[in-house]
């Protein structure tokens, strides 16, 4: 962007300015600190300049919005044309009360829907297992058959609303009930929009809701990306994930490396499965974190766009854009947020769903200020769903796109990011790639190390985190915290009884036994897996008939 | 108080929850300050995390959990621990808990609940003044 002569008057003009300028004021008073670090451990300079983005080519690396590689946004008009989707991840409890929230959520303006689920149903046990005692409706609501997804969405058009729902190992099953329940409404599935998280890698490497093995758990992914691809054309059909990644303790750079490694994973699965690139690749959709370092998020964002169209068009040979865009959803940082004094979260939040917005996100979902303590309360889910209006409807900063591009900081940071993560991709490369590093642990282990310092140098006042380490109060308990109501087990269980004493059992073991035998061929599972669930079969049977035939993961244990 | 011989340590997870930064960084701090520690890995039932601290003579177990179900389950543990026979073994306990949760779990014999924020060096000084080795 700078012509020879421009750039050395600059460095000129600088060196002018250390000797007469900073050095006098340094030499009476040094900074607050010998060294500055981003969170990952990029050395900030105290100003930047064009001389340190001197490489930069405006039309290469940037580009205009909707442009190859992506940097400034994937779509022409961003936030001028239309906000992005306000998404608050919400269930808990049974399918009843969850449907409540959801109403109260649509009522308040929020644009789509989060499912999230409880733990027996993330890992495919009913609420009657003997694994999900003390589990069942708490992190999430409770799903057991399609009865109880029915519930769920009573009285919600799918047709106008996009649901995104956070399921990974057994995705495919969610995604055949939401298409069996819409087909009650009416609803063909090509009609329906929404996500279905559908990361199994990062569930090895961070999250932990696996069920089956690696190379099995792959088949089910690329057999929900063909499905999908033939049938459910508004569908993103995977939600590759980095905030799990982040929240376990990853860096920024570590966050985009990790989750692009995965990336490529499925991309790689899914062609060697016999899917062309362009007709899967533009419905992969991305998850990122958003934490409290303002300007390395941004970049953070703005960086995963460009490597991963790169990867996309240079790699993978695509040929459709879409298939280059890295369309992604947004939390803010759980990790991030403190149980003392716990108002001062709202503050966090709202920094980290700025970064979010600044960095071009599709989707937003803002932590409540109640979270490191329990489920939030309506009051304090509503605050931070007023976060992101506020943001949207006051601030400005959707009215123009990616309005920190031309920072010599942001730029400097973006172009370091892309580095650093592109360093990390290689270096999973040569171990044989993602799947092949999470077996050895070299990506549990790097995320481990970056927690550990993390808390280190908190622990030794290196890092401030404010009422944790530094200006601290006596403070009286929180009040007014959500509980689930422990009696949501039995109440579960009770509807498993009734739902197996009135279904046909018949078709019920007719179902499985296809779905098994389906399984032991390569053929697609999702065809099966919707005759499973439109039968009444259980989400426990569903996935039992494929532990029979997959057999379950095991996880390695390293410190 | 401890003595000379070194404080064994189980760190474990039980219930369905995912959430294991804590219990590796917690694991990894005590390890650190010279105690001997296993780590359970994710998914643990109360009845695999006894017999586990029994096979292994551990002093302390700390359970970390993140999804709400620490009310059933950690009065389990103790209550398996009782059952044995075992509960000299100093039991702690972290994750997302509410306080007001807490005197419950110290009424089924958890000895001490850290939330969130608690230095690692805090927890060490606990263990080492309230284990009995």
């Amino acid at each position: 962007m700078y012509d020879k002569e421009s750039l050395s008057k600059l460095s000129e003009h600088k060196q002018n300015w250390e000797k007469n300028v900073l050095n006098k004021v340094l030499n009476k008073k040094p900074e607050r600190k010998e060294k500055f670090f981003t969170g990952s451990n990029i050395e900030i300079n105290g100003v930047y300049t064009g001389l340190d983005i001197q490489e930069l080519d405006y039309s290469k690396d940037l580009g205009f919005p909707g442009e190859y590689p992506y940097t400034r946004g994937v779509y022409p008009t961003m936030y001028r044309g239309r906000l992005w989707t306000m998404r608050q991840y919400a269930g808990f409890g049974t399918a009843e009360e969850s449907n409540k929230r959801y109403k109260y959520l649509l009522s308040q303006g929020q644009t789509g829907l989060s499912v999230a689920f409880d733990l027996p149903t993330q890992i495919g046990y009913d609420s009657d297992h003997p694994l999900s005692r003390g589990e069942v409706g708490k992190v999430g609501v409770a799903i057991d058959s399609l009865k109880d997804m029915e519930i769920l969405f009573e009285g919600i058009p799918l047709d106008k609303v996009s649901t995104s729902m956070t399921i990974n190992a057994p995705a495919a099953i969610l995604l055949a009930m939401y298409i069996a329940i819409a087909e009650k409404q009416g609803i063909t599935p090509d009609k329906l929009s929404g996500t279905i998280q559908n990361d199994i890698l990062k569930e090895y490497i961070a999250r932990g809701t696996y069920i089956f093995p690696p190379e099995q758990s792959m088949r089910l992914i690329t057999d929900i990306f063909e499905f999908c691809s033939e049938h459910m054309p508004k569908w993103n059909t995977i939600s590759i994930s980095g905030y799990h990644i982040r929240e376990a303790g990853a860096t920024a750079v570590q966050e985009v490396a990790f989750t692009l490694a995965n990336g490529i994973a499925y991309v790689e699965a899914a062609i060697k499965a016999g899917l062309s690139v362009d007709d899967f690749a533009p419905r992969l959709s991305f998850f990122f974190n958003a934490h409290n370092d303002l300007f390395e998020e941004v970049a953070k964002f703005r960086a995963a766009r460009r490597l991963w169209a790169k990867i996309m068009k240079e790699r993978f040979k695509a040929q459709d854009p879409k298939s280059m865009m890295l369309r992604f959803h947004t939390q803010t940082a759980g990790s991030t947020l403190t149980a003392q004094q716990p108002d001062n979260n709202i503050v966090r939040v709202t920094i980290q769903a700025l970064a979010a917005v600044l960095g071009g996100t599709q989707s937003l979902h803002t932590n409540s200020r109640d979270e490191a303590l329990a489920l939030p309360s309506e009051d304090s889910v509503r605050i931070a769903l007023r976060t992101q209006q506020i943001i949207a409807h006051e601030s400005g900063v959707a009215d123009t796109i990616d309005p920190l591009a031309g920072s010599y900081y942001v730029e400097f940071l973006t172009n370091t990011i892309e580095q650093k993560a592109k360093e990390y991709i290689d270096k999973i490369e040569t171990l044989g790639g993602a799947p092949k590093a999470i077996e050895k642990g070299y990506i549990q282990q790097e995320i481990q190390n970056s927690a550990y310092s993390y808390q280190m140098e908190v622990e030794q006042g290196k890092r401030i985190v404010v009422g944790v380490n530094k200006f601290k109060i006596e403070e009286d308990p929180p009040k007014g915290l959500l509980k689930v109501d422990p009696s949501v087990g039995k109440l579960q269980e009770e509807k498993i009884k009734q739902l197996k004493a009135t279904r046909d059992n018949l078709q019920v073991s007719k179902a499985l036994q296809e779905l098994k035998k389906c399984a032991e061929t390569d053929k697609n599972l999702m065809p099966p897996i919707i005759k499973c669930v439109r039968a009444y079969c259980t989400l426990g049977e569903i996935c039992d008939a494929l532990r029979a035939v997959f057999g379950e993961y095991k996880a390695p244990i390293n410190l | 108080m401890a003595g000379s011989k070194t404080i064994r340590v189980l760190i474990a997870k039980p219930g369905l929850d995912g959430h294991d930064r804590g219990a590796k960084v917690i694991a990894r701090a005590l390890r650190d300050s010279g105690m001997e520690v296993i780590y359970t890995g994710l998914r643990q039932t109360p009845e695999q995390i006894v017999e586990t601290a029994i096979q292994e003579d551990v002093q302390v177990i700390g359970l970390s959990i993140l999804s709400g179900a620490h009310n059933f389950l950690f009065p389990r543990v103790m209550e398996l621990l009782r059952e044995k026979n075992a509960e000299d073994i100093l039991v702690i306990g972290g994750g997302v808990i509410p306080e007001e949760d807490i005197p419950g779990l110290k009424e089924a014999g958890i000895k001490e609940v850290f939330t969130p924020g608690t230095p690692t060096s805090e927890i060490i000084n606990f263990i080492k003044a309230n284990v009995k080795v």
